[in-house]
């Protein structure tokens, strides 16, 4: 009786196995998620285009800005550039050095990242009148 | 009886002096030793608040939001061209937005010089009390504890060979009589 058992049970195994998507073809396709990874360029381009908006209101700064620190990564310059004119846009200094603060934490261990930053921004800096906090004494207690 | 009394009037001093100690590492002349803002008597958690975090970096609400009229001033010139602002008044724009820097934030305190003191006198005032106990509670030990009574009683295991394997004789050398 037993072995009539094991035999209905292996056969019913057998089709089971046979049914699964999975294991039908080796190594073709795996169970990873089907959706598309966004590229790095899409990300900043999507980044860019949140701080262009032209009438871009203090919320929306605020939140972008919050959410894209919240991330795990440093931001590009080219997304701060647009975040520092949407701060000018919003006549909103003090927001705009806490931005170079928040992304100098935000570098960690990682002690060049800030400085080619500010390299990188530099133009829009002193287009802008932005002083880094650096210049105004800021980043020492 | 006399000891009771003793012994309660220590427990009142004891229960004193842990009242007296409880709200000493919260109380308000010691955060703001400590750097904490103790401006306020109670939060408006109904509308948003200004909060100092280092992953949120610009807050919900200004730190400053009733301007006085130079503050205000102040808040109209930042409007036209930021390159035409001293660098005095861009630090008070900044600090007008927000309480305290990323290098503020990340600032420590000294409260653990505190907590480690005040662990330390408990720990000492604990050890005064044994110490008092050990002269004014405690009678004498047994006379089974003494050192001649010891060095009979350790003859006498040595003689009947406690533990001869792994234990106390084992460690005696019966030829040589000593310890091994």
């Amino acid at each position: 009786m037993f072995r009539a058992v094991v035999r209905l049970s292996t056969s019913g195994v057998r089709s089971l196995a046979r049914t699964r998507p999975c294991f039908s073809a080796p190594l073709a396709s795996r169970c990873y998620s089907h959706a598309k990874v966004e590229t790095d360029e899409e990300f900043d381009a999507r980044w860019v285009t949140y701080f262009s908006k032209p009438d871009i209101d203090a919320w929306e700064l605020k939140k972008g800005m919050n959410t894209l620190i919240g991330y795990d990564l440093v931001p590009e310059p080219k997304i701060l550039d647009s975040a520092l004119r949407a701060c000018r846009r919003l006549n909103d200094l003090a927001s705009a050095i806490r931005i170079l603060e928040a992304v100098k934490d935000k570098s960690g261990p990682h002690k060049d990242i800030y400085p080619y930053l500010i390299q990188e921004l530099q133009p829009t800096l002193t287009e802008l009148g932005i002083s880094t906090p650096e210049d105004l004494g800021m980043d020492k207690l | 009886m006399h000891d009771i009394k003793m012994l309660t009037s220590r427990a009142l001093v004891r229960g004193l002096k842990s009242g007296f100690w409880r709200p000493l590492s919260s109380t308000s002349g010691v955060q703001v030793a400590h750097g904490k803002d103790m401006s306020f008597d109670v939060l408006d958690c109904s509308v948003p608040q200004y909060n100092n975090r280092l992953d949120t970096p610009l807050s919900d609400v200004p730190f400053v939001r009733n301007l006085n009229s130079e503050q205000k001033q102040l808040k109209e010139k930042e409007n036209g061209p930021w390159t035409k602002l001293t660098k005095e008044e861009i630090i008070a724009l900044y600090r007008l937005t927000y309480e305290l820097t990323y290098p503020e934030m990340r600032r420590g305190s000294s409260e653990w010089k505190t907590v480690l003191g005040g662990v330390f006198i408990f720990l000492g005032f604990s050890g005064m009390l044994v110490w008092w106990q050990r002269i004014f509670v405690f009678g004498e030990v047994p006379h089974t504890l003494s050192d001649e009574w010891v060095e009979k009683q350790t003859q006498r295991m040595i003689d009947m060979r406690i533990n001869p394997v792994g234990g106390f004789a084992y460690h005696w050398d019966y030829v040589k009589k000593q310890w091994k």
